[in-house]
């Protein structure tokens, strides 16, 4: 974990480790936070996948928000260094305290005998430190949700959750809470008030901090990737082994990230991870926040972002299909100018969208909800947690003196692009809301997608799995949830 | 010698007791080092392969000098480059390290590079030029039946006239049904560290469940003798069977560039080349017809049981004889005929799974008792109790070999009580009559699973056991820990023998050097007989200490007692330790070599008679789930476990392995899809697309017991049972669990193929709907 050699940029990557602030120059920006690790010597962070989706990479990152210091789980293996600039470092080396003793987390792990092999439980500790950390008192639920992005195939789980339940049950007064005014002044020592310039073999990283820094960056770089969680670009150096030269980074961008709320809209700052967007789309629309529960891992939705997936135009990315039912929009700046495109307007074709070069995402606007609208989303994949959507229904029906005043159906996973299914909401626009109009509407549904066969499901259950969405739809009005979804039975 | 179970002192009860796993504390702190995490020396290279991107083809053309000028570069070598021989097959020498001259399955390797850093590896080895001219591929079971491409001739095991009491039977059921494979996804990748000593000395570090092998492999590979080349293994971050020969290429790799270089050499698997390269567990295709009574009884049964083998043998004859010995289960069957086909295919070769063929072969019998519950209207529990072994005559395995520990009966009978399974049965009717979308299924299904190596000769194991001056114990033995806590458990068994607190005896790496000719960590025999092993020399060592402890004790040599980290004798005791330090001075060694093995067995393959088995384990499970009749999305509601291990050594570590296996075994009849594409490319290679289960998979009511009246009634370690593979088919009742919901659904049996993912349940919802449809719609016309 050399600090790097004094060539390249000026101005070092800088982050709060181990009760210092470090400071990193030389290191190609393209070296993810695990392989730079590793290659330091502390291997007690594993690679089991490097993709995201098995943790055994789990490291911890802590920021300063609202003047306490929130530790967030990531996935080190899709995290490049340089977007460690500004924050705090925690890997499973360094939770123990001083000599030796065992952090409760840890101690719970051993007590509870859940680590069998031993290779996943680094990443499920720093997962059960991060949850130990954050507010609340933990229920198996809640603990499900922080580890689903952590692989066991020794345990079979159980003595995991156990061991967060024990760990989170008392006082939660460890050496990071009693650091933590000396961790928040490091970070304030190293906050930027202009953006990051960091080069180092040949490659270029910026974290511009405004708006404007960042509109103006893509301006003179149009050929630079914007990076915003990394959970899609960064796949493409670990997996396909490219390079990407040239990299600006929008997590710390000022105002990039907020959720604000006006009379008629929500608007998610395309930089907000997810995890902090949840709180405001569930209070609006709770069937949104159950997709978002479920899309990826804590982990990933730690850093990942709203722009990011649409920006990425994933035929099977999650929020399209449930923007495209609410009749969501994009903003868009390039340089000085912006506009606002319906996202009905943005995906063209498989993986083509209508941003310019230069041009990015700066917020997606929402309509909240308004008297008559019912609108429900359904992931279907083949395990519930972590996993990419066979397919992802979303339904936006309004209905006024039972008759259907406006239809928006929109699915991924069906098409090239997420799509609305046209002549699904022809079918339904007008008519009584009823089973006789379902019915139509779910036969004009097999119409309006030929969808393909592979790894994740065929077209046939695509086909049939679209159907009995719309079905479900309908006829979970009449039912209580809990007899209406599967994953609310016994709710 | 005679047991002390006195109760005092701290080695009191260290067997038998929930004792952490031995690396828990490392685990945790991220200290417990595994093969890639072993600090590299100076001038160490990493290594990358090229892997074949056909099915079947020949080489026509392999241009490596691109990746040789790649930057960082310092190795690259082929089937032409090796020294010794070609091949890292387990068994018959079928396995080539490098292709040569024809490829066999799409990730097949060709060569391999070293280089400075892995990425630069990595990069080198896309750019060689590789030409291939396609030969004709069977990817399939069904393809390789058809063109009659079988590793051995079909294996028949028959005992009673199956044929005829088909045809007598009052009824009939006849089927065909897929079991999909599945990948071990251990999370440590396949990983080897070669480090050239002096001449030609090369020790290979290995994340292997099989040192030895290792050893003789690279030896092999490099021309040199077994006795060159030493190969350990501190820990695997799991294995599941999936390194038991699979690590040997890895190692191989390895030991070739470093001999090549004279430089140390990493070689790591990342994720996608290690599910493309390695093995998995065999899918199969069963075909069954069964007579039966009006009770449900099995009057005749004759199965098909037809394996993927893949492009070689590896252990697959072993495997599938597995399976044959298990589509039995719990159950007696009077009439039997099971055919084997191990079929060769250009997929990659299949190995070792946990269960080793066991849990296909009791899917087959499940199956069938399922079937022929649902022909005649009655509770599957009942069909399935009233087929068990137990009663006059009916104790006899399909090989001849008689159950005379059969625990199934009672241990269903009291799962049956303590999870309530009949009034849950009417209230799960009560459900589903009432509810449109959601059904819920329930099942109970038995397990009984054949402890030993099939291959006779595998049934041995050493130990080495030092003890020192101040009192502390080297432990070394031949099996390697895979997260199964055999380290501990043979501590244990260790520290029992001298009186010793765990902390006195010290966990060291599995060694060739240090125990050699060792066999496989597997079969779930790793605590049977290492335990055994590591016991008898602890013992040898006693012996020799007992006559040194009488003279300074001043009593008989048969009053001494090792307790407490103290040896007593009459009223006088010292420390284990001083004890120690005597014999040295009076020349007494101290060091001793143990060794087992299994005593009973026997097979005859030639005509599937013997006894193959030292014993059986026994499990049961009751698994009810919630079936979503729109999707075909299932969750488990709620599991009941009781599973007998004997006398637990360690009953913290047996809970582990009965849940961890059982979550295992949901994963592959669930959620586990292996997909393969029609150019014979995995397409499920990586953990975004192939689906282990993750933690809200497990259970939330989960109620997991180990069976209190378990007794081995052989002698085996302190009178346990192996605990490694059985509870991985307790999962079987998961699968009869969403077929009865699916049932219960269509209002008929429906046809389902294993894993049931939400695609399999609903499609088949489908097809039973519209076979229900056909005879009407016939009528209409
Ligand atoms: C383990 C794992 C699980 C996942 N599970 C899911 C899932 O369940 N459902 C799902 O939908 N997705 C899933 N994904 C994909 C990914 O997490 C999402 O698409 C995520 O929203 C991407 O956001 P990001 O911030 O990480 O984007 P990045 O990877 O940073 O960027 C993605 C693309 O968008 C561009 N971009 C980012 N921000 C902007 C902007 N403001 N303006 C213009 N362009 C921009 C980037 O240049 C890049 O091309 C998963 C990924 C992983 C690794
Ligand atoms: S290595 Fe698997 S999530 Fe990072
Ligand atoms: S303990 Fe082995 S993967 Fe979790």
């Amino acid at each position: 974990m050399g600090d790097g050699d004094s060539t390249g940029s000026a101005e070092p990557i800088r982050f709060v480790h181990r009760g210092r602030v470090r400071e990193i120059r030389g290191v190609d920006p393209n070296t993810t936070v695990l392989n730079w690790l590793r290659a330091g010597g502390l291997t007690g962070t594993k690679e089991g996948c490097a993709e995201g989706d098995c943790g055994a990479c789990t490291v911890v990152v802590g920021e300063a928000a609202g003047g306490r210091l929130c530790y967030r789980a990531v996935n080190a293996c899709i995290q490049f260094v340089p977007a460690l600039d500004g924050k705090a470092l925690v890997t499973v080396e360094d939770l123990a305290g001083a000599g030796g003793a065992l952090h409760p987390v840890q101690r719970a792990m051993v007590e509870q005998h859940a680590s069998q092999c031993g290779f996943c439980t680094p990443g499920f500790v720093m997962s059960l430190f991060a949850l130990y950390r954050a507010p609340g008192k933990p229920d198996r639920a809640r603990i499900n949700d922080a580890i689903a992005g952590n692989l066991c195939r020794c345990t079979g789980y159980r003595p995991i959750v156990n061991a967060a339940l024990v760990a989170c049950a008392g006082a939660r007064n460890d050496e990071f809470l009693r650091a933590e005014a000396g961790t928040l002044a490091l970070l304030g020592s190293i906050r930027r008030e202009r953006g990051l310039v960091y080069e180092a073999a040949g490659r270029r990283f910026y974290a511009p901090v405004s708006e404007d820094e960042l509109a103006a960056a893509l301006l003179r770089e149009p050929a630079a990737r914007i990076l915003a969680g990394g959970t899609d670009l960064a796949l493409e150096v670990t997996k396909q082994h490219r390079d990407l030269d040239t990299l600006i980074h929008v997590g710390g961008v000022r105002g990039l990230a907020d959720i604000e709320e006006s009379a008629s809209h929500l608007e998610i700052g395309a930089a907000a991870p997810y995890g902090d967007a949840m709180a405001a789309i569930a209070a609006a629309y709770p069937e949104f926040a159950e997709v978002l529960r479920r899309l990826g891992s804590e982990q990933i939705r730690n850093v990942a972002t709203m722009g990011g997936n649409i920006a990425n135009a994933s035929p099977i990315g999650d929020t399209p299909p449930l923007l495209l039912a609410l009749g969501a929009s994009v903003v868009l700046r390039k340089g000085a100018a912006r506009r606002e495109l319906a996202l009905d307007d943005f995906f063209l074709a498989y993986r083509k969208t209508a941003l310019a070069p230069g041009e990015f995402i700066a917020r997606i606007r929402i309509p909240k909800p308004r008297a008559g609208l019912r609108f429900a989303a359904y992931k279907v994949s083949k395990r519930f947690d972590q996993d990419i959507s066979a397919v992802c229904g979303a339904f936006a029906v309004e209905t006024g003196g039972g008759i259907v005043r406006a239809a928006r159906v929109a699915f991924g996973g069906m098409a090239a692009t997420p799509k609305r299914a046209a002549g699904c909401e022809a079918a339904l626009t007008g008519k009584p809301w009823n089973e006789a109009t379902v019915a139509a509407a779910a036969a004009a549904l097999e119409r309006d997608f030929a969808p393909i066969s592979d790894m994740r499901a065929s077209a046939r259950y695509r086909t049939a799995v679209a159907r009995n969405l719309l079905w479900r739809f309908f006829r979970s009005e009449a039912l209580p949830p809990a007899e209406a979804h599967v994953l609310r039975y016994g709710t | 010698m005679a047991k002390r179970r006195t109760g005092n002192g701290a080695a009191a009860g260290v067997v038998h007791r929930a004792i952490a796993h031995d690396s828990a504390e490392k685990h945790v702190s991220g200290a417990a080092l595994y093969v890639d995490d072993v600090p590299e020396p100076p001038g160490t290279l990493f290594a990358a392969f090229g892997l074949s991107a056909r099915p079947h083809a020949r080489l026509t053309s392999v241009d490596l000098a691109p990746v040789r000028a790649a930057p960082g570069v310092v190795a690259v070598m082929a089937a032409a480059d090796i020294p010794g021989k070609n091949d890292c097959a387990p068994v018959f020498a079928d396995d080539p390290i490098f292709a040569d001259g024809v490829v066999e399955h799409v990730g097949q390797c060709i060569f391999a590079v070293a280089a400075a850093t892995v990425e630069q590896a990595r990069r080198a080895a896309r750019l060689a030029r590789i030409e291939y001219e396609d030969l004709p591929a069977l990817l399939t079971v069904e393809d390789a039946l058809a063109a009659n491409s079988l590793l051995e001739p079909p294996q028949v095991m028959k005992r009673g006239d199956a044929a005829r009491a088909i045809a007598r039977a009052k009824h009939r059921r006849a089927g065909r049904f897929g079991i999909g494979g599945q990948e071990h996804f251990y999370l440590e990748g396949q990983a080897a560290f070669a480090i050239p000593g002096e001449g030609r000395d090369m020790l290979v570090l290995s994340s292997t469940q099989n040192p030895t092998e290792i050893q003789h492999v690279c030896a092999a590979a490099l021309g040199i003798p077994d006795a060159a080349v030493t190969a350990e293994c501190r820990r695997m971050g799991g294995a599941f069977g999936g390194k038991e020969t699979q690590g040997a290429f890895f190692a191989a790799v390895a030991a070739l560039l470093a001999w090549k270089t004279g430089r140390p050499v990493k070689v790591r698997a990342d994720r996608d080349d290690d599910m493309e390269m390695t093995g998995k567990r065999h899918d199969f295709v069963v075909g069954y017809e069964a007579g039966f009574d009006d009770a449900g009884r099995i009057q005749g049964v004759e199965f098909m049981l037809a394996s993927r083998c893949g492009r070689s043998a590896d252990l697959s004859l072993a495997i599938n004889d597995r399976a044959m010995m298990h589509c039995d289960n719990a159950y007696y069957l009077p009439n039997v005929s099971v055919a084997s086909y191990r079929c060769k295919t250009h997929t990659v070769s299949n190995t070792a799974f946990r269960g080793f063929g066991g849990p296909q072969g009791m899917m087959a019998i499940e199956y069938v008792l399922d079937e022929i519950a649902r022909a005649l209207g009655k509770d599957p529990l009942d069909v399935r109790r009233a087929n068990l072994y137990g009663g006059r005559g009916r104790d006899v395995t399909p090989y001849h070999m008689r159950v005379d520990d059969n625990a199934a009966p009672a241990l269903m009978a009291e799962l049956a009580t303590s999870a309530d399974y009949r009034r849950r049965r009417a209230e799960i009717a009560d459900f589903n009559a009432k509810s449109p979308i959601l059904k819920r299924g329930l099942a109970l299904t038995p397990v009984k699973f054949g402890i030993s190596f099939t291959t006779t000769h595998l049934n041995q194991a050493g130990a080495l056991v030092h003890l020192y001056t101040d009192g502390s114990v080297h432990l070394n033995h031949g099996g390697t820990e895979m997260g199964q806590g055999l380290f501990t458990k043979v501590a244990q068994v260790v520290a029992d023998e001298f009186g010793a607190s765990l902390d006195r005896v010290q966990i060291t790496a599995t060694n060739t050097g240090k125990v050699p000719n060792t066999t496989p960590t597997a079969a779930s025999a790793g605590s049977d007989m290492n335990g055994m092993a590591a016991r008898n020399a602890a013992r040898t060592i006693k012996a020799r200490l007992l006559p040194v402890a009488a003279a300074e004790l001043g009593c008989a040599p048969g009053a001494v007692v090792f307790a407490g980290n103290r040896v007593r004798g009459g009223r006088r005791s010292m420390t284990l330790a001083a004890l120690a330090k005597k014999a040295f001075l009076a020349r007494v060694s101290l060091s001793a070599a143990g060794y087992y093995r299994t005593p009973k067995i026997h097979f005859d393959r030639a005509r599937w008679r013997g006894r193959p088995f030292y014993y059986f384990a026994y499990g049961a499970a009751a698994s009810e789930i919630v079936l979503d009749t729109l999707t075909g999305e299932h969750r488990l509601l709620r599991v009941d476990i009781l599973h007998d291990v004997g006398q637990s050594l360690n009953p913290a570590i047996d809970l582990g392995q009965i849940e961890g296996g059982f979550v295992q075994g949901a994963g592959w009849l669930t959620s586990e899809e292996l997909v393969w594409d029609a150019k014979g490319r995995l397409a499920t290679h990586a953990p975004s697309t192939y689906k282990i289960p993750a933690a809200s998979d497990c259970p939330a009511d989960f109620r997991v017991s180990i069976w209190r009246k378990g007794r081995n009634r052989e002698a085996a370690i302190h009178r346990s049972k192996a605990v490694g593979e059985p509870p991985l088919m307790l999962a079987i009742s998961v699968f009869h669990a969403i077929k009865d919901a699916a049932a219960s659904a269509a209002g008929r049996a429906v046809r389902l193929d294993a894993p049931a993912t939400p695609e399999r349940v609903l499609l088949a919802l489908e097809d039973a709907a519209a076979a229900a449809d056909a005879p009407k719609r016939e009528a209409a016309e």
